[in-house]
This record gives structure tokens, C-alpha cells and sequence, in this order.
């Protein structure tokens, strides 16, 4: 009954090849993207944005690209962390001011507009992503998963030790100063809710678009291939240097980018061991795990199953039910430990094979034979 | 299933309750992860003062204390979380026991008009009141810390420190790196040479600091450690049969948890304080009574005494004063936090007024003002006794060296000011 084909004819190539090729899937689509753009930004409040949406948003951006890379080409990365940190500090950098010392003189570009300073971020990040994607023109698997490690400890502990990239601050902390998008304020302490909430979705809807396109395009395809099979896809004429330093650097630039909003529109302060540490690289792989390797819908999943589920618990057990907050944060942990375990064992693929079950069902519902 | 989907809307809802005709206290504390053993004293020395309040006083000026508590693990993301949880509650004032979740909220509380309260951490210059507004950290800051530590070291030389080494381990982070820049210039004074040495969270991991301690015996060492970081610090000095006396640790690795797993090698180890230790008060006398006793201690009720347990007391105390002191500004029992942050502003603790709360000799005098959010900077420092296993203070509360730090202080909160355009209150 839903998502039938039938009598939902196609007269062309374009039409026949969109994103959504079902109706009643485009019009779901067109209406989660009405109800963000437009609903969504009149009923949030500073709550629901800083500890939901923001959150949910962000690691969206971050699970898209690692999902680009371990789920698409195949290549298992420890790095995330680290490729975050980068966004956020070369963010800062650009939304202070660059500069660069040359025989004890200060020269600085001026600050740039915090839409670009983190495209810029993203960019620098994607040319780190490159370098360290490198080794794996040679290492493969779980050797290369230890190779991006030492990427997430390098990058943390240079970020910790190189002074210039926290402006010298005394704490090494960075922190966001107050920065405008057409006069709202979408960094610092006086934003409202909805501007920031807008600056992120505006990101994470061009960027998820951008994704999609891109896996389901040519340079998708040798992707998959090299994931696939590296040696057969060297044999069909994929040149296995092109493919994997492209997933990385795409996929480092969309790190990068959620690094930097991480940093300055969310947390607004900064310490690189913290925040940036192997943890967040956990974090982000599991998210794609859990929602699904190759899939974009997957990389949504897994974010908001490891956004919103402990925001909920903690809600549920220490808002509504009283409980003692360590009890509460115990139970946390072994709350959302068994659901990843009975997840994946319950299904492999993840949540979004979940869903394409589901929508294979609904196929046939009413009538399962 | 009603029953369930009603606990979920009372979930939601908690996020925008209406403020309650009592004062709300939010307790952003950590009971669980590597802060855990530090955080657990912490928590329940700052919920029983209240519990006690309410059950002795009926709360402050006929009041109920409403402590919200909120877990946040020592962790950024979920302080952020917590704070926007309990803002909207009519909290009073934030006290996070978290450099790094106090440097996140410094912009935050004072765009929502909020006091905070870093009591011992957080961000030294904020002291300048003139352009932190909301942010608190009487009666001393990390940079009184360092200070006190080296004055404490001149005493042992004769006031003469050229010449010597001084190593310092701390936990690789803003917290830790706090210390630096004023052991630097105290190092320009008194002629002594820097060692820095980093230790990367959680702190577990030590060897090759301490292995370069072994090689280059610098005359003292300086810790700042927090967590775990510093049961291993002093085990690992214990190791290297580094002289405990000449091992001093700031007030937050200062703690029974972290010196009793080296057990009797700890004996000696010295640690600075800016409140009493034990439980010889009369305010305990109280406690038993009213909270103890009748089942109403907080966690599992077994931290009295305790360092960490008193400096919660402590917080708690600070807290409950500068509430009475703003609702005399104010003429009104039923504060909010613009109020309570004039409370603290006016905020004067006297001899007299610990003596009437049970904690005579508790503390240090001091009176905080517009210009000065930090008080005197009087620190002490207290000594580990690992056969009687107790902590007593060594020496009286002395001044650390203003010449030196209230330029650094002027320094740093103008930088924050240029960055931030922020006027200079206070005129």
C-alpha cells in the first residue's frame, strides 16, 4: 500500500534517476525538510537546541563523512577525533584572524565571516585528511585503523602543544568570540536559538545533498569498488590512488566542517585532550555502525540513536523517575551498551537495513503474499 | 504504558518547569567516570549543607533549598546539557567543579544573568571583577595557588630559592596549564628553574615523567592533578623514593583519596588548602543530628570528614551566605539570580560569622567587592600524616604575592575584554 511503484510512471532519465524515485518518499522527504526549515525553528527554545538539536545536527555532518569513508570505500578510520579537532581550531584561526609571524613581526589576515571560516575549516581539514590518508595506498583494514590512530593522537597532541594554534592563549583553550551571519549572531554567548539551529541545518541539508550525489555518482561507484574489491577494481580501470585520497579528503572536509561548528557554535569553548580525544572517534564510528555502513539515511540514524537516547534516559530516569543521577548514569551506560549489542545482533546492517526492511514491508501491506 | 508515556512528558517538561516559590540550587555534579572519586565528596558535602539547612532553618530567610542535581562526568558536552536543563529552573548560582565546563559557561551565565561560582579553579582573571561580571572565584584562585606554594618553598630556604629546581606535573589541559605563567614570572623573581611536565587525561599513565624526575632530582616538585592522576602521581613518586616533603600538590590532589593507595610512602606528602581539614566542628554535631541520623546524607553517606567532603561544606556554606546577604539587599526572601549575584558581590565572611554557623576557624576572613571577585588569596598548606591518616595545615594562612599576580590578572582580563567588547564596570 505505501511506497508502491506502480502507476507513478517516469517520462525521463532525470526523473527516473532522483533521490527519492517513489512519490510518497519525496513528499516524506519534502515534508521532514519543511518541518526543520520552517516549523522546527518557531517552537525551539534554548534547551531542545543545545543538548538535541545542535548535537544531533553536528555529529549528522561528522557520522555523513565518516560514513563516506569507512561505509563507502572501505577504508576503517580511528582518526575522526583528531580530523575534528582540526576543524575547529583552523575555524578559530580563521574566525580570529590568521596570522603568521615572520622575523618577530605579526602579519594577520583579517577575520573572516564565521560561513567561511568554516568551509575553510573544512578545507584545511580535508588537506590533512589527505596526508594522512596516504598510508593507505599500502596498509589495509585493521592496520590502517592503528595508522589513523596515531593520526587522532598526533593531531590532539599537537593541538595541545603548538601555541599558535590557540592564539597563545594561557589555558590552551579556544574560545568562540561573538560572530555574525546577515547581523544574527551565530557564535558567542548571545545567539538565539533558531539562528543557530538554521546555520547548522542549512550545513548539514548542503552537505548530506552534496553526500548522496556523490556516492551514487561515478566517483561513489569506484568508491564502492575499491571497497568492494580493491584488486578487481584496479583490474576495471579504478585507479586506487585517485579513489581512496578522494574519500578521505571528502570525507576529512565534512569532519572538518563539524569539527568547527562542534566548536564554535555549540560548545563556544574549546580544549582539544577533551573534547577531541580517541572517545569522540569511538563515538562517531559507532554511530555509523549502528546506522548503517553505506548509507546516508544510516549516518541520521546513528546520530540521533546516540544523541538523543542518553539525553532521553537521563530525562526519563532522573526527570521522571526520581533516581539517583550516578545510579541513573550507570544505568546510561548499560542501557545504551546492551541496545548496541542487541542491535547489531538483531541486525548487522544497522538501523537503516531496519528501515529498508520496513519499507519492503510496507510494500506489501496489506497483503504480505 | 500510560504510566510510561507520562514519565516521558514530565521528562520533556522538566526542561521548561516554571520557577518554584523556593531557591533552586543546581549541584552540577560527577559521581561517575576518572573524576569520579574526587567529584563523590564534593557532591555530598554540597548537598548535606542544604539538607541540613532545610532541616534545621527550614532553608534560608524561611526558604525551601530546592538541589537539583546533574550529573555531567566531568564532561563538556554533557555541562552544556545540564546547565540549559536547569536554568530555566530560577537556578541561583552554578558551581561545576570543572575548569573546563566553567570556562564554557563563563559567556553563557553572564549573557542569561546568572551568577557562577568557581571556587579554587576555573579562569584566574575572572577575580577582575570589573569585566566578569557574574563570575565568582573568592576566596583564592589557581594563581594565589602557585604563589602560596613557592612562598611556602622560600620559607623552608630561608627566603631564597636561587639556584633550585622546580619541576612541575600537571594534568595536560586548562586546568592544569592555569599555573604556568605565574611560576614563570615567580621563577624571573626568586631565581629558581621551571620544569614542566605534562600528563594527558586521565593522568593513568605517568612512567616517563617520573623517570625524568628520577634523572634530573629537581629540588621540589608541584602538582596539579585532579582524578586519578593523582593516586598515580604519588605512587609513582613513592617508586622513585622522591622525598614526600618536598612534594606539594594544589588543594585538588590534596585529598585522603589520593595519597592513601600508596599507603605509608605517603607519609609527608604535602598539599596546599584554602579551608581547615578534619571534622572537629560543631557544625558536625549538627549534621548527625539533622541529616545523618535521619537517613537524609547524600550518596551512601560514608565521606564525611573528609577533605574533599568539607570543601563541598565549604561551597555550600559560601553559597547559602551570599543568598541570606542578597536577600537583605533586596528585603525579599524569594531571590532570583540578578539578586543573588549582588548577594555575592557584598559578600563578607567574618570570624564571627563562621563561629555562629559551627565552622569556626573554618576558612580564611575575606570580603569580596565590584572590582575584586576573588578575595584575598589566602592559602595554606596542609600536611598527609599516613599514620594517623589524617590531614592538619602546617602553616597559617598567608597571602599569596599580589605584586606579581594582579598584573598578570590585569593582563589577561583586558585580553578577554578586548576580545569580547566588554566595559569595565565598576566606575
Amino acid at each position: 500500500m505505501f511506497y508502491r511503484e506502480a502507476g507513478d510512471f517516469k517520462t525521463s532519465y532525470p526523473e527516473d534517476g532522483q533521490t527519492f524515485p517513489i512519490k510518497l518518499d519525496r513528499f516524506g522527504f519534502y515534508a521532514v525538510v519543511f518541518i526543520g526549515f520552517v516549523i522546527i525553528p518557531f517552537v525551539i527554545n534554548d534547551y531542545w537546541v543545545n543538548s538535541v538539536f545542535l548535537p544531533f545536527l553536528i555529529y549528522a555532518i561528522a557520522a555523513i563523512g565518516l560514513n563516506i569513508l569507512v561505509g563507502y570505500c572501505g577504508q576503517v578510520s580511528l582518526g575522526t577525533g583528531g580530523f575534528m579537532a582540526v576543524g575547529a581550531y583552523s575555524c578559530y584561526k580563521f574566525m580570529t584572524g590568521l596570522d603568521i609571524w615572520i622575523g618577530g613581526v605579526q602579519y594577520a589576515l583579517p577575520p573572516i565571516n564565521i560561513f567561511f571560516s568554516v568551509i575553510l575549516a573544512g578545507l584545511v581539514t580535508a588537506l590533512v585528511g589527505l596526508l594522512f590518508g596516504l598510508p593507505s595506498l599500502r596498509i589495509k583494514g585493521f592496520y590502517l585503523a592503528v595508522a589513523t590512530l596515531a593520526a587522532q593522537f598526533f593531531l590532539v597532541w599537537l593541538l595541545n602543544k603548538w601555541a599558535w594554534a590557540y592564539n597563545y592563549s594561557a589555558s590552551g583553550q579556544i574560545s568562540a568570540p561573538e560572530r555574525s551571519m546577515f547581523g544574527v549572531p551565530v557564535t558567542g554567548s548571545n545567539t538565539e536559538p533558531w539562528a543557530v539551529y538554521l546555520f547548522c541545518l542549512v550545513f548539514l541539508t548542503v552537505l548530506a545533498l552534496i553526500a548522496r550525489n556523490l556516492t551514487r555518482g561515478s566517483i561513489g561507484r569506484k568508491w564502492m569498488a575499491i571497497r568492494d574489491m580493491d584488486i578487481a577494481a584496479e583490474i576495471i580501470g579504478v585507479d586506487p590512488l585517485k579513489a581512496k585520497l578522494s574519500a578521505f579528503a571528502v570525507s576529512s572536509f565534512f569532519i572538518g566542517i563539524s569539527g568547527a561548528l562542534f566548536f564554535s557554535v555549540y560548545l563556544g569553548a574549546v580544549e582539544v585532550g577533551e573534547v577531541f580525544g580517541i572517545n569522540k572517534s569511538f563515538l562517531l564510528l559507532f554511530m555509523v555502525i549502528i546506522g548503517g555502513l553505506g548509507s546516508i539515511f544510516g549516518a541520521f540514524a546513528g546520530a540521533a540513536f546516540l544523541v538523543l537516547l542518553p539525553v532521553f534516559l537521563k530525562n526519563t530516569l532522573v526527570g521522571g523517575l526520581g533516581w539517583p543521577t550516578d545510579l541513573a548514569a550507570h544505568l546510561e551506560f548499560m542501557i545504551v551498551g546492551g541496545l548496541i549489542v542487541t542491535f547489531l545482533v538483531l541486525e548487522p546492517h544497522g538501523l537503516a537495513q531496519l528501515w529498508r526492511v520496513i519499507k519492503e514491508k510496507l510494500r506489501l501491506w496489506p497483503f504480505p503474499h | 504504558m500510560k504510566m510510561k508515556l507520562a514519565t516521558l512528558a514530565l521528562g520533556a517538561a522538566l526542561a521548561a518547569g516554571p520557577a518554584l516559590a523556593e531557591l533552586t540550587f543546581p549541584s552540577l555534579s560527577y559521581r561517575t567516570g576518572p573524576y569520579a572519586a574526587n567529584g563523590i565528596p564534593f557532591a555530598d558535602g554540597y548537598a548535606d549543607y542544604f539538607t541540613l539547612l532545610n532541616e534545621r532553618d527550614g532553608g534560608i530567610g524561611g526558604e525551601r533549598i530546592n538541589l537539583i542535581e546533574c550529573e555531567t562526568g566531568y564532561n563538556t558536552e554533557k555541562g552544556v546539557e545540564c546547565y540549559e536543563a536547569t536554568k530555566g529552573s530560577g537556578a541561583l548560582v552554578y558551581q561545576p567543579l570543572s575548569t573546563g565546563i566553567t570556562y564554557q559557561l563563563i559567556p553563557k551565565v553572564t549573557a542569561d544573568d546568572i551568577p557562577m561560582h568557581s571556587m579554587g579553579y576555573g579562569r584566574t582573571s575572572a577575580k577582575n571583577g570589573k569585566v566578569f561580571s557574574h563570575i565568582f572565584n573568592y576566596p583564592v584562585n589557581y594563581w594565589d595557588g602557585a604563589s602560596v606554594g613557592i612562598k611556602h618553598l622560600l620559607d623552608l630556604n630561608d627566603g631564597d630559592l636561587s639556584g633550585k629546581t622546580v619541576a612541575l606535573v600537571y594534568h595536560n589541559s586548562a586546568y592544569g596549564k592555569e599555573p604556568i605563567r605565574t611560576l614563570e614570572e615567580l621563577g624571573k623573581k626568586h631565581g629558581y628553574d621551571l620544569t614542566l611536565l605534562p600528563v594527558d587525561h586521565p593522568g593513568q599513565e605517568q612512567k616517563s615523567q617520573w623517570l625524568q624526575i628520577r634523572r634530573e632530582r629537581p629540588d621540589y616538585v608541584i602538582m596539579w592533578g585532579w582524578g586519578v592522576m593523582n593516586q598515580v602521581a604519588i605512587q609513582e613518586a613513592v617508586n622513585i623514593r622522591y622525598p614526600m616533603e618536598n612534594f606539594i600538590g594544589i588543594w585538588w590532589s590534596g585529598s585522603e583519596n589520593d595519597v592513601k593507595p600508596a599507603g605509608q610512602g605517603a607519609h609527608g606528602y604535602k598539599a596546599l588548602a584554602f579551608h581547615n581539614m578534619g571534622s572537629d566542628y560543631e557544625i558536625y554535631d549538627d549534621l548527625e543530628t539533622h541529616v545523618v541520623s535521619k537517613g537524609l546524607a547524600a550518596g551512601s553517606g560514608d565521606q564525611l570528614g573528609t577533605v574533599l567532603y568539607n570543601r563541598g561544606l565549604y561551597a555550600a556554606m559560601l553559597a547559602a551566605e551570599a543568598a541570606k546577604t542578597a536577600q537583605e539587599i533586596h528585603g525579599t526572601s524569594n531571590i532570583t539570580p540578578a539578586m543573588m549575584r549582588d548577594g555575592m558581590e557584598a559578600l563578607e565572611i567574618t570570624e564571627e560569622k563562621m563561629a555562629t554557623l559551627g565552622m569556626a576557624n573554618f576558612g580564611p576572613e575575606f570580603k569580596v567587592s565590584c572590582e575584586n571577585h576573588g578575595g584575598d588569596g589566602l592559602g595554606a598548606v596542609a600536611q598527609w600524616d599516613a599514620n594517623s591518616e589524617s590531614w592538619t595545615l602546617i602553616t597559617d594562612f598567608v597571602q599569596s604575592d599580589q605584586d606579581v599576580l594582579q598584573p598578570l590578572i590585569e593582563e589577561d582580563s583586558s585580553a578577554y575584554a578586548a576580545e569580547n567588547d566588554i566595559e569595565e564596570r565598576c566606575n
